[in-house]
Parts: C-alpha cells; sequence; structure tokens
C-alpha cells in the first residue's frame, strides 16, 4: 500500500481519472440537452462506438489526431440527426429505439474494423500540451495541467453548457420544451426543432467522445466503449440534469477507474478484487439514482414524445 | 364492396409494417454486402442454407432462437405492465450462476429425474431476483428501470467475471495454468435431456414454447395477467380499481427476470461443453440474447405467442449469419447491425400502423353504418372513407406505444 502514496503515483492517479473522466463527461453533457429537452436518447454507446471507430480509422489513415475528432464528430452529427428522425418526428418509443442504435453502432463498428483493419494497429495519440506557469506546480501541475487539448475543452464545455442552458433563449426554450411542451408550443415555440437540435447536439458530443476515446488510447477493438455510453446516461440522472453535477458524476467514474487500475498495477489487489471493484461504479450509480429519484424531479415530459393537438 | 375493401385493406396494412420493416432492414444488409464486395445472392443464399437448409440447420436455429423466445417473452411480460425490461443480459448471467451454483454444490448426489428441474428452477429463481431489484427500486423508490436494469447489466457481468475466474473456476484451469474463465464439467444428471434421438437437441426450445404459452394464459386468462395489463394501460385507474400497482410492477419485473433467468440456465445447462463459460464480457456468455429478444419480442408485436415465429426468424438469422461469415468473408456482426435497424424501424413504424389499425376499424364502423343506411333506402356514400377514426381507447399514458401491439 506505500507503493500507492509516492508522488509519482499519486499524480498520476489523478491525472488519470481526469482523463478517463472525459469521454463521459462530453457524452453525458450532450445527453444532457437532450433529455432536458425531453428526450432520452439511448443510443449513445452506439454512437459513440461508431464515432471511435471512424476517429481510430481516420487517424490511422492520415495519421492526423484532429482529423480523427472531426471525423467522429461528423459521425456524431450525422447519427444525432438520424436520432432525431427517430424520436422526434416518427414519434419512436425512447426506451426501446435507442437500444436499435445501440445494436446498430455495436455491430456496425466491429463489422467495419473486421474488414477495413482487421488486426488492430495502434495510432497515435493527443499530444500533451503543458499549460505555462500552471504545469511547473508542484504536486498540482501534473496533475491539471499537464493534459492533451480534447481535455481542457471538454472541461471547458461544461461552463459553456451551464451558459447555453441557463442564460441564453435557446436553453430557456429547451427547458420550457422538456418540462410543459404544450405550454412552449402555444407561446410559438417549435418544440420539433428545439429537440431536433439537442438531439444532434448529443449526437454530436457523443461522436466526439467516442474519437476522443479511441484516440486516448490509441487502439479500436470490438465494443471499445464497454457501456460508457450507458453509463454516460445514468451520469445525466446522477448529475440531477445539470452539467455541474454531471461533470462531478464523470470526475468519480473516473477516479473509482484510475484508482482500480493503479491498485492492480501495482500489486496491490489481486484480479479477483478488481473484478469486484469494477461493480462499484455500476452500484455507486443505483444507489445514485434512488438519492436523485427522491432528491430531484426528472424533466417532467422526459420519454414523451409530443404530437401536436391530441 | 369498396368501403369494407378499405377496411380490409388498411387491416391488412398495419399488420404488413412490422414485416416491411424486416424486409427493409434485410434490404440495407443487401446493400451493405455489395458495398462490401460481396455478392448478396450469394450471401443470402448462404444465410438461408444455414439457418434453414436442413435439419441440422432447424436444429441450430431452433437452439439459437431458444435464449431469444424467453427473453422476449419476459420483456413483453414486463411491457404490457408498461415496463422496459433493458436487463436481459444481466438476469440471463444471473439465472446460469445461480443454477450453476447449484449443481456445483450438488455434484453426483441427486438423479437426473430431480437435478433437471432444480437447476431450471434455480435459473428462474436467479433471473426472478435480477429483475425484482429493478422493480422494487421503481415501485418504490421511482428509480428509471432502464437505468437501473443496465446497470444490473454490467453488475451482473462483473459478478460472472469474479466467480468464474476466482471461487467457480474449473480447477484444472488453475492446474494447467490456463486459467480459462470457465467451470469444470458440471454433474452428468444436470445435462438437458435430448430428444427426438438427435445428439445435439435437447428439451429447451420445447421448455421455451411451453414458457411462451404459460405467458399468453397468464397474461389474457388470469385475474394476475388483467391486473399487470391493466397497470400497463392506466395505472392511476388500477390504482381505484383496488389493485395494488406498486406491487404488481414489481411483479411483472419479476417475471420477466424469471424468463431469462430460465434462458440463462438453459444455455449452461443445454451447451456442448456443458460448462458456465465467460470471456469477460456479457456476450461471452448471452450471445447478446438480452438485447437480440428484444428484436424477436418487437417484432412478434410484444405478444407472447407471436414472439414464438419471431425467435425462430431471428434466431434463424444469427445462425446464418455465421454461415454468412464462411461463405462470404463478411463478418457476423453485420447480423447485430441489422438486429438493430429492425428495432429502428419497428419502433419508428410503430404510431403508423396504429393509425392504420384506427383506419381500418373506423372504416368497417363507417362501411356498417352504411349498410344500415341503404337497408333504410338512404344513400351515405360520403363519410365512408373513413379518414376519421372514431373514439378509440387513448394510448397509454406513459407513451408505451409499441406495447400497445396486437391485443387478444
Amino acid at each position: 500500500m506505500s507503493d500507492f502514496f509516492t508522488e509519482a503515483v499519486l499524480i498520476a492517479t489523478v491525472a488519470g481519472a481526469i482523463r478517463l473522466a472525459v469521454p463521459l463527461l462530453l457524452a453525458a453533457l450532450g445527453e444532457t440537452f437532450g433529455q432536458r429537452s425531453g428526450v432520452l436518447n439511448l443510443g449513445v454507446d452506439g454512437i459513440m462506438l461508431l464515432g471511435a471507430f471512424s476517429g481510430y480509422y481516420t487517424v490511422l489513415k492520415t495519421g492526423n489526431v484532429w482529423y480523427g475528432l472531426l471525423a467522429g464528430i461528423g459521425i456524431g452529427v450525422i447519427l444525432g440527426l438520424a436520432s432525431s428522425l427517430i424520436s422526434v418526428t416518427l414519434l419512436a418509443e425512447q426506451g426501446i429505439s435507442g437500444i436499435g442504435v445501440y445494436l446498430f453502432g455495436l455491430g456496425m463498428s466491429d463489422l467495419l474494423f473486421q474488414r477495413l483493419v482487421g488486426t488492430p494497429v495502434p495510432i497515435s495519440k493527443f499530444p500533451k500540451i503543458d499549460i505555462p506557469g500552471l504545469s511547473d506546480i508542484p504536486w498540482l501541475g501534473g496533475m491539471f495541467f499537464s493534459h492533451s487539448v480534447v481535455v481542457y475543452l471538454a472541461f471547458l464545455a461544461v461552463p459553456a453548457a451551464m451558459f447555453v442552458i441557463n442564460r441564453t433563449t435557446f436553453g430557456m426554450n429547451i427547458r420550457a420544451v422538456g418540462e410543459n411542451p404544450e405550454a412552449a408550443d402555444s407561446l410559438g415555440v417549435s418544440v420539433s426543432r428545439v429537440r431536433w437540435a439537442t438531439v444532434t447536439i448529443g449526437g454530436t458530443f457523443a461522436g466526439a467522445a467516442g474519437a476522443a476515446l479511441a484516440i486516448d488510447l490509441g487502439i479500436f477493438q470490438q465494443n471499445l466503449t464497454n457501456a460508457q455510453g450507458f453509463i454516460a446516461i445514468a451520469l445525466v440522472y446522477f448529475g440531477a440534469w445539470r452539467p455541474l453535477g454531471v461533470m462531478a458524476g464523470a470526475l468519480l467514474y473516473g477516479f473509482v477507474n484510475s484508482l482500480v487500475l493503479q491498485f492492480k498495477t501495482l500489486g496491490i489487489i489481486p484480479q479477483s478484487w478488481s473484478d469486484i471493484a469494477a461493480m462499484a461504479p455500476a452500484i455507486i450509480t443505483i444507489l445514485a439514482l434512488v438519492i436523485v429519484a427522491r432528491r430531484f424531479r426528472a424533466p417532467s415530459a422526459l420519454t414523451k414524445p409530443f404530437t401536436r393537438g391530441t | 364492396m369498396a368501403t369494407v375493401g378499405n377496411a380490409r385493406r388498411s387491416s391488412y396494412l398495419a399488420y404488413s409494417v412490422p414485416v416491411l420493416s424486416v424486409l427493409a432492414a434485410l434490404l440495407l444488409g443487401a446493400i451493405m454486402l455489395v458495398l462490401l464486395d460481396a455478392s448478396p445472392v450469394e450471401g443470402v443464399r448462404a444465410m438461408f442454407d444455414g439457418a434453414f437448409g436442413s435439419g441440422d440447420a432447424l436444429i441450430s436455429t431452433a437452439l439459437k432462437a431458444t435464449p431469444l423466445l424467453l427473453v422476449g417473452v419476459g420483456i413483453t411480460i414486463a411491457f404490457r405492465a408498461n415496463v422496459i425490461n433493458i436487463g436481459g443480459e444481466g438476469q440471463m448471467v444471473a439465472g446460469g450462476l445461480l443454477s450453476t451454483a447449484l449443481a456445483l454444490a450438488l455434484g453426483d448426489a441427486l438423479p437426473a429425474i430431480l437435478m433437471v428441474p432444480l437447476v431450471l428452477l434455480a435459473g428462474i429463481v436467479g433471473g426472478a431476483i435480477w429483475g425484482a431489484i429493478p422493480g422494487a427500486l421503481k415501485a418504490y423508490y421511482g428509480v428509471n428501470e432502464i437505468l437501473s436494469t443496465i446497470m444490473l447489466n454490467i453488475v451482473a457481468v462483473q459478478l460472472m467475471n469474479y466467480l468464474l475466474r476466482g471461487p467457480m473456476i474449473d480447477p484444472g484451469e488453475i492446474e494447467r495454468g490456463t486459467r480459462i474463465p470457465q467451470t469444470q464439467r458440471l454433474p452428468e444428471a444436470a445435462d438437458l435431456p435430448l430428444i427426438l434421438g438427435n445428439d445435439r437437441l435437447h428439451i429447451g426450445p420445447l421448455i421455451a414454447v411451453l414458457a411462451a404459452i404459460f405467458a399468453y394464459i397468464l397474461l389474457w386468462r388470469t385475474p394476475l395477467g388483467y391486473r399487470v395489463r391493466a397497470v400497463g394501460q392506466n395505472p392511476d385507474a388500477s390504482r381505484y380499481a383496488g389493485i395494488p400497482v406498486k406491487r404488481t410492477v414489481v411483479l411483472a419485473l419479476t417475471m420477466s427476470g424469471a424468463m431469462a433467468g430460465l434462458a440463462g440456465a438453459i444455455l449452461v445447462f443445454g451447451s456442448e461443453s456443458h460448462r458456465m463459460v465467460t470471456d469477460g464480457s456479457t456476450a461471452g456468455f448471452t450471445g447478446s440474447a438480452g438485447f437480440n429478444g428484444i428484436v424477436a419480442a418487437l417484432f412478434g408485436g410484444l405478444h407472447p405467442v407471436w414472439t414464438i415465429p419471431a425467435s425462430f426468424l431471428f434466431g434463424g438469422l444469427l445462425v446464418g449469419g455465421n454461415a454468412l461469415q464462411r461463405a462470404v468473408q463478411v463478418p457476423s456482426a453485420l447480423i447485430l447491425a441489422l438486429n438493430g435497424l429492425v428495432v429502428i424501424f419497428v419502433v419508428s413504424t410503430d404510431r403508423y400502423k396504429r393509425l392504420l389499425r384506427d383506419r381500418a376499424s373506423a372504416a368497417e364502423t363507417a362501411a356498417r353504418l352504411a349498410e344500415l343506411e341503404e337497408a333504410n333506402s338512404v344513400s351515405v356514400a360520403a363519410g365512408a372513407n373513413g379518414s376519421d377514426p372514431p373514439d378509440r381507447a387513448e394510448p397509454p399514458p406513459e407513451g408505451t406505444g409499441a406495447a400497445e401491439g396486437r391485443d387478444e
């Protein structure tokens, strides 16, 4: 255990927690938009997987990590638009249609990977950027200020999402549509347009999250996300539909995962323990869901498709 | 008479919507084959031969369909109570683990006639527990069951990894140092009996079909089933009518999980190796049947009996996918992607289907009225097109559109 309390390991653990939180944070922030407007998009994991594959494949072919990230974002936009069509315009049952998107993404990313790549080849990762001055601070510098640009951008997206949801007209429309679509509609807010926008934002973030994950790991494999997209959806509940809460949840997840990883590498806990420890996040989430369900109220129109004049 | 024809046409159209959805998905699959430089004709033929082309193929398909059917029936039961059970994967694992643990504990103590029912019962109990947890969390704490069942899938797979790598691992794996996460060969008395003199076909498919019929009788011929459907249609009215809504929700998810748990036990004791095996992911044990069962249930119109042929079809698709991989070197992951498309198409067209059905019954009513009025020698042809549906039951308040499926 004493191996753990060294400067290098502690810094690596916290830095790892932040790094591992990024895909979850991105996907969950995007999902927050959809859920605040009343749409539960369960397809996040499928979009992440396709975003991850397209990001990986683009970097493999071009060698440029930024093209990879853009490819992930592009796939996210397309699948976000498709998800909007399914849940907003065609009014599909949201608890099921998202599972369809998930299965499609899971199968399709695997199919493309086997067909186009075959054996996994490592790709280049995002370069680390040391923030001048701040990264030299002992301990804290290594923990917080020596990450890739994607990490900084993901955390900057939190205040941006807060601003959009709480301080802009668009954000007010999102909240109105999520709480009382009939009233919003009668005041001239287009419910479907707002929801198309939020679900597409969610898809975009999910695509980016997938690409960020694949390029951060430098690899792709079947089911790379390992249900992280579903965890991201749960994190939105965990964070009570608020970006700050979502960020706290993502960091908690990242921290637990990073801790387990460090313990495993240092041999503090045997493999069998780490299987048990891997249950912890899901169990914590279930407990958090209980607490959130008691204390907070979900957007009233969540999972309810809206049609005019019914 | 034209109007009666109208009614009939709308009605046929309504029932053909899910079929058209599947055909559309398969068409996209064929296009994908072309894009992947594989011959779609050869691919489809390989799939069909692999799934339905011979007696052996049919047996493979029946075995593959078994967990889909059980999970699908379970999903149907939950859906009728307006509860969405995405936890089939975890419930299958829980059933598989509990039944395996029981078989390991009992060893060769009991004869097959007791052992087989006991391990299957253990599977049912394991799945029921894994279904009761999200049921209770939903009923008493208001926790969204979609999320809790997904989280319990993750918990179940880690539990399986822990148990199969540790306490339940085959001692031989440790001696040899191979450490494949699997149990030892389970007691022979627990092997599912083979039927029809075949060396692969066991009683699993039969049990699944019986379970589907049982679920049908339960849902439509018993007071309990009536309560489940009443709660699904209108929880508030049910509460006024004195139905214990919360308990019914828990019970529906418990029964739903029990079906998946039974599927897990059948997977273990009907497997060719007669062990419980994993590869570290849920799919390693379940073959994603917990998700594919959703597809079968949807295609079966969320009706237990219609889920029987639907499961057989999708079981065939999965078996055919493996043949496809061998014949034209297209990864069988294609089938998973197509299943996703089927789900998307079926739920996206669900409202359209109901619209057509409403229109069919409206046209029929209009036609009857017209006949009556004609008998009174008043010709009223107008309105017989029946574009205006009469007042029909409102869809359930929670928007479980698909749950409205086929009644009766």
